[in-house]
């Protein structure tokens, strides 16, 4: 079990911090996606191909590395396709398709996943048809991953046959579509394979792990300058013991991204039980500290141009994007044979 | 040999040497002493600490595959856990060669049992305001005062004592450290009986006890830099478990919890996934912070967040068991009733959860410190203890 991040993957997590901070810093979130930025996210540093197999183009790296790209775009709430076409991603290695794995790699292609349970039917044609009420990144990728049937279909997002509605989100910083298929186009690329469910769950918990880490450092950097009654508010212990809490929270969240990041690159056997800790646990520390975080801003962290409500309203999106938390709680029930 | 051979030689060696509970002869010190001699015979005694001072030299890997190994056991050596958590590390970091070489080895044999001598009535949470005082003789030392909360110490041949040396100064700046020899004529050990009903601590009151200066750990008036190296190393054992045996035998644990209620309902279910949940997030915290110290990474003040999470983690599973086992586990002495009267002492021993969170804040935070109105007054002129 590997817990700690390699040389490597510390550079990797400099070069990612390095290029948000001058281009996508936590102020410019609330602009929404920004095509230019992403594509040189994916140009100059080749996020977007970092966990696509050297074969298709990519870096061939492995979630351990995913894990320290997607703490960084979490900390700045980078908005965008980003998560969405790495789901995309996780789904397409378990089921490789050359020309999407080699677009997504080569950042031309931004795509989506659905998410499981998606009430899409293929007739004999292979067009499909079907409502998926809430798709991330919607309005934003070229292409959605859907399984219909017992396979995995790919379809282009412009062409006829599909409407695309924007959602009104919680979370102003990353969009969700409403996409109705009325036979639409599609590529078969075969069966999904198993895990993948789990891969989203690590990969999520790569990105809660990062706002969390953030709103964090974003209240204790306050607690050093805001005075009250004469002192910093830090140095009081009401607001101490809880930040103190609060890194509890994060170093543990750190702990268990790590292991289930291992878990997804070198133990299948764990992974199932990893993801599950990863969603139950991080999710809700996430949030936890998001919302501890805008209530020691005091006022200021209530108003709409303080970031608070930004971290806020990201960690509870992110803790019900896969799916009501009681189901990795339930899984994890399962997996212990309750 | 790599972690896995290690791991299985460990286990078998375990498997031929861990007394059964039923051959207890009577005097368990006894026994520990035996068990403790015959795992440092073994090389599983001192896994990490320096061979030159009669550890095995080895590394936080073959650290853990013990420890993996002793987890299905529960060893006999709480008596030693003082010193090998606490003491002797303290030793290794901060003692002359001359004490190494005269204190690590016994202690690792289990041939001398340690405690440790820093909480006072007067000074628990605010330790440096310690009263005990150690006034030079020529040669030797001569100290009086008392002590308190002190686990181990009525079997203890030696015990790390913080003590007073200069009251002229802040009261940070006038402490010593001293190795003290629990059997000198002047030492009183009174055992005091916990919420448990059990004597695992006790008080010490020193009269006119002689120190010779060679036994002094580290500079006059340094003492305090020394105990911080203590409390420590106290806080990553306690979080790591020294010498705590495993989950085996807890009748609060999921495992056993999972046996004796009943999990066909929901809410029970829930219960314990929540339990998993906390469990598995702390433990691999502390191996996070095992491979960070393998790597060179010193955990630091972090050890204290661990700290505080265990205690909160073993608060919590005691409370949950006997919630989820009802009225039955508060009568007849039952286990979960004993598991309930002793999982307080974690939040408190070492260091309460308070002072925890305060370590947190500050040096992991480094958030402002609180203001201290006695941080520059001389000792002697602080309203501390039974000092008007």
């Amino acid at each position: 079990m590997k817990l700690v991040p390699s040389q490597e993957q510390r550079e990797l997590r400099a070069a990612v911090r390095d290029f948000l901070a001058a281009a996508s810093p936590p102020a410019k979130a609330r602009q929404g996606h920004d095509p230019e930025v992403y594509a040189r996210l994916n140009g100059e540093l080749g996020l977007s191909g970092l966990i696509v197999p050297e074969e298709y183009g990519g870096a061939g790296a492995g979630f351990a590395e995913l894990a320290v790209a997607l703490e960084e775009t979490g900390a700045v709430l980078l908005p965008g396709p980003f998560l969405a076409t790495v789901f995309a991603a996780v789904a397409l290695t378990r089921a490789p398709d050359k020309e999407l794995l080699a677009g997504i790699a080569e950042g031309r292609v931004a795509a989506t996943l659905a998410l499981p349970g998606a009430d899409v039917t293929a007739d004999d044609t292979g067009r499909l048809s079907g409502t998926l009420p809430q798709v991330l990144s919607g309005m934003e990728a070229d292409v959605l991953l859907v399984t219909a049937g017992s396979a995995l279909h790919a379809v282009d997002l412009t062409a006829e046959g599909v409407t695309r509605t924007p959602l009104e989100t919680l979370d102003i910083t990353r969009g969700q579509a409403r996409v109705v298929l009325d036979g639409a186009p599609a590529r078969t690329l075969g069966e999904p394979a198993d895990g993948i469910a789990d891969r989203l769950a690590v990969a999520l918990a790569a990105e809660q792990l990062g706002v969390l880490r953030a709103a964090l450092d974003a209240i204790v950097g306050y607690a050093k300058i805001r005075v009250a009654f004469g002192r910093y508010i830090g140095s009081y212990q009401g607001v101490k013991h809880k930040l103190a809490d609060m890194h509890g929270k994060l170093e543990q969240a750190e702990s268990i991204v790590r292991y289930a990041a291992w878990a997804a690159d070198e133990a299948p056997d764990e992974l199932p039980g990893a993801a599950a800790l990863a969603q139950a646990y991080v999710g809700r520390a996430c949030f936890e500290v998001a919302r501890d975080s805008l209530l020691l801003h005091g006022g200021i962290g209530y108003t709409w141009e303080h970031d608070a409500h930004l971290y806020f309203k990201r960690a509870k999106t992110d803790e019900v994007l896969l799916g009501p938390p009681r189901l990795h709680r339930a899984r994890i029930a399962d997996l212990l044979e309750l | 040999m790599n972690p896995a051979d290690y791991q299985r030689a460990a286990r078998d060696w375990l498997e031929r040497n861990v007394p059964s509970e039923g051959r207890a002869d009577g005097d368990p010190i006894a026994q520990a002493k035996d068990f403790m001699a015959r795992l440092y015979d073994a090389g599983y005694s001192g896994i990490t600490w320096p061979e030159r001072w009669g550890g095995q030299g080895l590394t936080q890997e073959e650290e853990r595959a013990f420890a993996a190994a002793a987890r299905d056991f529960t060893l006999p050596i709480y008596v030693f856990s003082i010193g090998l958590g606490m003491t002797g590390p303290t030793l290794v970091d901060r003692g002359t060669d001359a004490q190494r070489e005269r204190f690590v080895r016994p202690l690792l044999r289990g041939e001398e049992i340690w405690c440790q001598l820093f909480s006072e009535p007067g000074a628990g949470s605010d330790v440096a305001s310690l009263q005990t005082r150690a006034e030079r003789d020529g040669d030797d030392w001569i100290v009086n005062g008392q002590k308190v909360w002190t686990s181990v110490a009525q079997h203890a041949d030696w015990g790390l004592l913080l003590a007073r040396t200069n009251v002229d100064v802040p009261k940070h700046k006038g402490l010593t450290m001293f190795v003290v020899d629990m059997h000198h004529p002047g030492v009183t050990v009174r055992p005091l009986k916990d919420m448990s009903g059990r004597s695992n601590f006790n008080e010490i009151f020193f009269d006119d006890v002689h120190i010779p200066d060679e036994h002094r750990v580290g500079d006059v008036d340094d003492g305090w830099s020394v105990a911080v190296t203590t409390l420590l190393h106290e806080r990553l054992s306690i979080s790591a478990g020294v010498g705590m045996g495993g989950q085996k035998d807890n009748p609060a644990s999921l495992e056993a919890l999972r046996r004796t209620v009943d999990t066909s309902d929901p809410l029970v279910r829930d219960e314990l996934v929540e339990l998993h949940i906390r469990s598995r997030a702390l433990a691999l915290f502390n191996q996070r912070l095992a491979q960070e110290t393998e790597a060179g990474v010193f955990p630091g003040a972090r050890g204290s967040a661990a700290k505080l999470l265990l205690a909160e983690l073993t608060l919590y599973q005691a409370d949950l068991a006997t919630r989820l086992a009802g009225p039955e586990s508060v009568v007849g002495g039952h286990p979960l009733g004993t598991v309930l009267s002793t999982a307080p002492g974690l939040a408190l021993g070492g260091g309460t959860n308070e002072i925890m969170r305060n370590i947190v804040g500050d040096r992991v935070l480094n958030l402002p410190p609180e203001p201290r109105v006695d941080k520059t007054v001389p000792f002697k002129d602080l309203k501390v203890g039974t000092q008007a």
